[in-house]
């Protein structure tokens, strides 16, 4: 359902009988950016645009309706995230939960000190609330990665100091794949006193949760919920406190009014996401192997990036030498494969991808492979012949003849 | 401007995923290929074709400035087992000595 068919027809032709016909079948393979909008949420969208329209913070009988239905669907997210209904609030992105996260903890916590740890390969989300609270008079640790991409819980433990407001670490990585050691790394926080931050906005819906954590944050879009609604779970006994002008929603956590349609929308994703995934997942996953192992073998002087096996069940990066990012991927969409990558000449900065240069690797000719949910077999196929024809076309239009 | 001040100084902070420069500079390079203004994969390419020029053992080095070479250029030589030496800061970019192992 994720395979898209253009057809080209000869122009001028009043008959498609005996003329030229392109057809160009399109694979969307970027579900780390946003996964297509599950038909739960549609069908949930739709009926609570209808039925959850009200202000959820007024007396009357729409406004109850409205409150009824936002506190459902908080509560089904909170029990698939292993949380309280009442830890757990909306907020307009996932990003805009990190923000809220981090900035909200460092400024509850501002007496026990002004120091922050985080990870290298953070999402950007992350790394910019760092950035305004560096540029603001606070401390920022960055904890490196191995060559997968991964933190070591050691290294992380010797990162945390008396004066340490708060650590985050991510679930899993958005551009390679691989798992954190959130589990251990939630260990020595608690010892430590400090609290957790867990981005898990890759993985909410896809791979469980390692529990420890005090902040959560994840964003719908990635399960196949509607965009604009974030999630920011913040554990009973953290201390938090709004770094942004009072306002009275969400429990006094996140300004602005509340989006009832959204929320419910995103709880019938998740919910259905999930429980799909505990079937699919493994396929995925196998689908992810067979390109991991197949890409290696159909190319020269190409690495596959990332944990091999401690990784999310869709995910796959890798970089092909002496090929630029932005051609390949306008190669592949050219062919019907829609992929992102991590190389500097796809970002608007012109920078490459803070995490493949934390990792080591090679930052350019890279391409980052998600498959979304019911991802065919077959479009993986498709997507092995063509690739090494398209890279093989690009080098040697750039002249590389070895 | 803020993003930009943001890196340099999570850059200063970050674990470098190659050691840092050595002081010590090493034997001077016997070619030195001027890949400045050109972007990855350019260098690299450039690289990858002149570095059969030196002989085995000796010292090749590529001036670039595009930040990308400085994860790309070791990356390359840890994956074509060639022996990355050092990084020198230039005023407008950086030379990557690089020794060819076979």
């Amino acid at each position: 359902m994720f395979t898209r068919v253009e057809q080209t027809l000869a122009e001028g032709s009043g008959h498609p009988c005996g003329t030229p016909v392109t057809v160009v079948v399109v694979a969307y393979f970027d579900a780390a950016s946003t996964e297509p909008l599950h038909p739960a949420a549609r069908e949930a969208l739709l009926g609570a645009l209808d039925a959850g329209w009200a202000d959820p913070q007024r007396l009357y009988g729409s406004s109850r309706r409205a409150r009824l239905q936002l506190d459902r669907a908080r509560a089904r997210i909170a029990a698939v995230l292993g949380a309280r209904p009442d830890e757990t609030s909306f907020t307009a992105s996932g990003t805009q939960a990190v923000h809220l996260g981090v900035l909200g903890t460092l400024h509850a916590r501002r007496r026990t000190g002004r120091h922050l740890v985080v990870s290298a390969v953070e999402h950007s989300s992350v790394l910019h609330a760092a950035g305004l609270h560096e540029r603001d008079g606070g401390k920022v640790t960055t904890v490196g990665v191995d060559r997968a991409g991964r933190v070591d819980p050691e290294e992380f433990a010797a990162a945390l100091r008396p004066d340490t407001a708060l650590a985050c670490l991510q679930s899993a990585n958005h551009e390679v794949g691989t798992l954190q050691p959130v589990a251990e790394v939630a260990e020595v926080c608690r010892a430590a006193r400090i609290p957790l931050l867990v981005d898990a906005a890759q993985s909410a819906g896809r791979a469980a949760i390692p529990g420890g954590w005090s902040l959560l944050t994840a964003s719908a879009h990635k399960w196949g919920g509607p965009p604009g609604v974030g999630v920011l779970v913040i554990r009973k006994n953290t201390r938090w406190r709004s770094p942004l002008p009072e306002d009275e929603r969400e429990r006094r956590r996140v300004p602005g009014f509340e989006n009832v349609p959204g929320a419910v929308a995103a709880a019938a994703a998740l919910e259905a996401y999930q429980a799909e995934m505990d079937r699919d997942g493994p396929r995925l996953s196998a689908l992810v192997d067979l390109i991991r192992e197949r890409v290696p073998r159909l190319l020269d002087d190409v690495e596959v990036i990332g944990d091999p096996v401690h990784r999310l069940p869709h995910l796959v990066t890798f970089s092909c030498l002496y090929v630029e990012g932005e051609a390949l991927l306008t190669e592949l969409d050219r062919l019907g494969f829609e992929v992102s990558s991590g190389s500097s000449c796809t970002a608007d900065t012109l920078r490459p991808s803070h995490v493949l240069e934390a990792m080591g690797v090679i930052t350019h000719g890279n391409v980052r492979v998600s498959l979304p949910r019911g991802t065919r077999a077959a479009d993986v196929d498709r997507f092995l012949a063509v690739l090494p024809g398209a890279v093989t076309r690009l080098r040697e239009s750039a002249g590389v003849t070895s | 401007m803020g993003l930009k001040r943001r890196r340099a100084g999570r850059e200063a902070s970050t674990k470098a995923p190659l050691e840092a420069p050595p002081v010590s500079t090493g034997p001077a390079p016997l070619l030195t290929i001027d890949a400045l203004g050109r972007k990855c994969p350019i260098p690299i390419i450039m690289l990858a074709e002149r570095i059969g020029e030196v002989p085995v053992g000796q010292v090749i080095a590529v001036q670039a400035d595009d930040v990308a070479a400085r994860t790309d250029v070791p990356a390359w030589c840890r994956m074509k087992s060639q022996d990355f030496v050092w990084e020198e800061t230039l005023p407008c970019g950086w030379s990557f000595h690089i020794r060819r192992t076979y």
